[in-house]
């Protein structure tokens, strides 16, 4: 055994961190933080300008000579900045969806238009009536020629503000069980019939609803079989959860409010690292944060050899947001009155990041599979426990 | 980065999981009951080199490493065998370690072949007496931090200098545990001042790391008794396990417990390759399986139902060593502290880490 992590993108960070010097604005921080849009198209265009966006691809593809790892190395600059690009993350799950399941025109068609920068893509799964039970969408494609109609609306369309396209989950046959008429087509945005409504959440986050009212697509909009949908769901959800990030805990909140707390005193001049209760519970996160990486590994680990991602990335997505939802609220126990300040509010404890991300993690126990949904799958797969829901093919 | 054990040590843990399956178990593990204590069992322990399996070949031991050691430990844990496996490679691993000036050569020659069955008080003694000192009532050797120095007492004459502790019922993980004189017997000191402390911490730490391995093993068997159960249980027609809450509850407990085998087999890694981070790894390790021990442990019991309550059960068997076993060391909360602290203020194994420690000085932050 060898837990010793290789740090593959050591030899870009300073190439990476120049890069973000030469590039990144900081007023786009702010920018993120006001429209609640996690995506800055001028960010993307430099991403894509500079040959990022296409780094790993094959170059019939449009892929270029551009190394991963220091694009992967470029990414997570930006994010140590602050910033957020969730559009050109969900665009990388559909265009590694069309990779495995589009024809060829598609893949000559699609993926280079995105990794150019000109394609960016939403993810329209949820519905007003279906989140977990995904498969449950009700707008609706029907046949139109060549082409399609599509009708219904999508809840919690992240970054449609700039897409421009939306991968829709539409039923195409409504007679057939639920899991066996559905299909995937990457609409257009700004077609007529199309229209995006904001949604506001307590992260500060802006989402969307989308509405599609007779809107037309052709046929090549179609991703992958007709009503063969559910397989290819299967598919974008692999790089969905696939996408290993134990990064997402490795933010390391312990170390931010352990140093908080060894630096920071009370009235009475004691440490706040020596109260007893308030050290009690940073070292709980420490703890819960070195086995959120471990799990993040094992994950990783079981993929590279070759396993399918299964059960593994699921309790690490499980563990790590319960656990980090435990911590933040924790954290702010310990902050006091003060935790209750907002970034940039003067005299906010860490420039208010423990309020921020306290608001952010309230998330992240409900999207990308909510908390029961992930422990119904591991009793299920792992455990080997009867299915509690009713079976597929069902109402 | 290498996260599978390597072909031999999983044909160690196969070999471990078929002796302790087969030696030890559960009829045993009662029959063992109240001392905790199988001596036959041990005697087939010690005559496969078990708890001196990491001590070095030059020394008489194995040769093997921390993770073998913690496989060891981990199947032992599984079938809560009877022997003070962990006890006793801790004091080993103590006695080759010291520089050998210090040690009677005889001394651990004797308890590397298992001769002597050797144990560390966890906490340092209380005057002349070492309290509740794991394995204590059966080991034949202690050895004991009095004051500034490590000393190790051989029992005289087969009295073990213990001091029996059982009351009307056996201590809730029926351990072999007891106070020890140190006044009585031989005594060699091993070493003095700063090396004497430091070299306790390091077993203590030692003991935690392995005890972390045997309760990840605890962990699993009882998620194994736990499904076993919810497989085949029915009410309101139909099998307990297809309730939610039961088998989220049961997701929860098998998430923390892959949690729990890889930290502590990470920090077994850390501790033969001499990481700096080690010992931070090997108290997170035994913080974080003695959490989930009996959290699953005690998920398990309570899916039982009122069976679960009874002795006929294998479930209590490890619910009350899931609870007993880390509590030897004593409270996690202060544990926890003693990490933060440890991670993000004050150095560390010093011993000392009480609150009053932390000086006045000008106030940073008026809320706090
Ligand atoms: C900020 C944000 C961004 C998002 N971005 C996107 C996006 O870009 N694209 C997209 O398609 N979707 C997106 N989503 C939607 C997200 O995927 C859904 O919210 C999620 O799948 C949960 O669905 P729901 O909201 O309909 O809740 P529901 O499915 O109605 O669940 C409500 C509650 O019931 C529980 N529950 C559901 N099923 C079970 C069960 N079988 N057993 C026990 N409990 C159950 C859930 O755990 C939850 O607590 C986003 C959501 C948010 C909040």
């Amino acid at each position: 055994m060898d837990f010793a992590e290789p740090d593959e993108l050591a030899a870009h960070r300073a190439a990476a961190r120049e890069w973000a010097d030469a590039n990144v604005r900081p007023e786009w921080v702010a920018e993120q933080l006001r429209s609640g849009c996690h995506q800055t198209p001028e960010l993307h265009a430099l991403f894509a300008r500079d040959g990022l966006l296409a780094a790993g691809w094959a170059p019939e593809y449009g892929g270029g000579d551009v190394s991963p790892g220091f694009a992967q190395a470029v990414f997570e600059e930006c994010t140590r900045r602050g910033l957020h690009f969730d559009g050109w993350s969900t665009t990388t799950m559909v265009i590694r969806t069309i990779e495995h399941v589009g024809t060829e025109e598609q893949k000559r068609a699609y993926i280079p238009a995105a990794l150019r920068g000109e394609l960016l893509a939403a993810l329209g799964y949820s519905e007003p009536d279906s989140g977990s039970d995904v498969a449950a969408a009700r707008t609706t494609a029907v046949r139109d020629g060549d082409g399609w109609v599509i009708d219904g609306q999508k809840m919690f369309t992240s970054t449609a503000q700039v897409c421009s396209h939306v991968f829709v989950l539409a039923r195409t046959d409504p007679d057939a069980a639920k899991h066996k008429g559905l299909s995937l087509f990457l609409v257009p945005t700004g077609v007529p019939g199309y229209e995006r409504r904001p949604i506001h959440t307590l992260g500060g986050q802006v989402t969307n609803a989308t509405f599609y009212t007779g809107v037309r697509v052709p046929g090549s909009a179609l991703i992958g079989g007709v009503n063969d949908g559910w397989n290819v769901m299967k598919v974008a959800l692999v790089y969905e959860r696939g996408v290993g990030n134990p990064g997402t805990m490795r933010k390391g909140l312990a170390g931010k409010l352990g140093a908080w707390a060894s630096a920071t005193r009370r009235p009475d001049g004691s440490r706040v690292l020596d109260d007893p209760s308030a050290a009690e519970r940073i070292g709980r996160m420490a703890v819960d944060e070195e086995v959120s990486r471990l799990l993040g590994l094992w994950m990783n680990w079981r993929a590279a050899k070759g396993g399918v991602p299964g059960v593994e990335g699921t309790m690490s997505k499980l563990f790590y947001s319960e656990a980090s939802q435990r911590h933040y609220s924790d954290a702010l126990d310990i902050l006091g009155a003060a935790g209750v300040l907002a970034p940039d509010a003067p005299g906010a404890p860490a420039g208010g990041a423990f309020e921020r991300d306290f608001r952010a993690a309230v998330v992240t126990t409900i999207y990308g599979g909510a908390s029961e949904v992930l422990r119904d799958v591991i009793a299920e797969r792992h455990l080997g426990l009867p299915r509690n829901r009713p079976g597929k093919g069902g109402p | 980065m290498n996260l599978d054990l390597t072909d031999d040590q999983e044909a160690l843990r196969a070999t471990l999981r078929d002796f302790f399956g087969k030696e030890s178990p559960p009829e045993a593990v009662r029959a063992a009951e109240p001392l905790g204590f199988d001596a036959s069992l041990w005697r087939k322990a010690v005559g496969l080199g078990l708890p001196s399996i990491a001590v070095p070949a030059e020394r008489g031991g194995g040769g093997a490493g921390s993770v073998e050691l913690a496989l060891a430990a981990e199947a032992a844990g599984w079938s809560v065998a009877p022997v003070p496996l962990v006890e006793a490679a801790v004091a080993n691993d103590l006695l080759v370690s010291l520089p050998r000036a210090a040690v009677p050569e005889p001394l651990a020659a004797r308890a590397v072949a298992g001769d002597l069955a050797a144990t560390v008080a966890l906490r340092p003694a209380d005057g002349d007496v070492a309290r509740l000192v794991p394995a204590g009532a059966v080991a034949d050797l202690v050895i004991a931090l009095r004051g500034e120095e490590l000393l190790a007492v051989e029992a005289a004459g087969g009295t073990r200098g213990a001091v029996p502790n059982l009351g009307s019922m056996p201590n809730l993980g029926s351990m072999p545990v007891a106070d020890r004189r140190l006044d009585e017997g031989e005594a060699t000191v091993l070493a003095t001042g700063a090396d004497a402390l430091a070299a306790h911490g390091r077993a203590v730490l030692h003991w935690r790391l392995l005890t972390a391995a045997a309760l990840a093993g605890v962990a699993a068997k009882a998620l194994g008794l736990g499904l076993g159960y919810v497989a085949h249980r029915r009410a309101f027609g139909t099998l307990i396990g297809s309730f939610q809450t039961v088998q989220h509850r049961l997701a929860d407990d098998a998430t923390a417990l892959e949690g729990a085998r890889l930290l502590a087999y990470e920090a077994a890694w850390a501790r033969n390759a001499g990481l700096p981070e080690a010992d931070a790894l090997a108290e997170m390790a035994f913080l974080f399986a003695s959490e989930t021990a009996f959290r699953t442990a005690s998920d398990s019991l309570h899916f039982h139902g009122g069976y679960g309550y009874t002795l006929e059960y294998d479930i209590q068997l490890y619910f009350r060593r899931a609870k007993a076993w880390p509590l030897l060391a004593g409270d996690r909360a202060a544990a926890y502290a003693a990490l933060a602290r440890r991670l993000y203020g004050r150095p560390y194994g010093t011993g000392r880490d009480d609150a009053s420690e932390g000086r006045p000085g000008p106030a940073t932050d008026t809320e706090g």
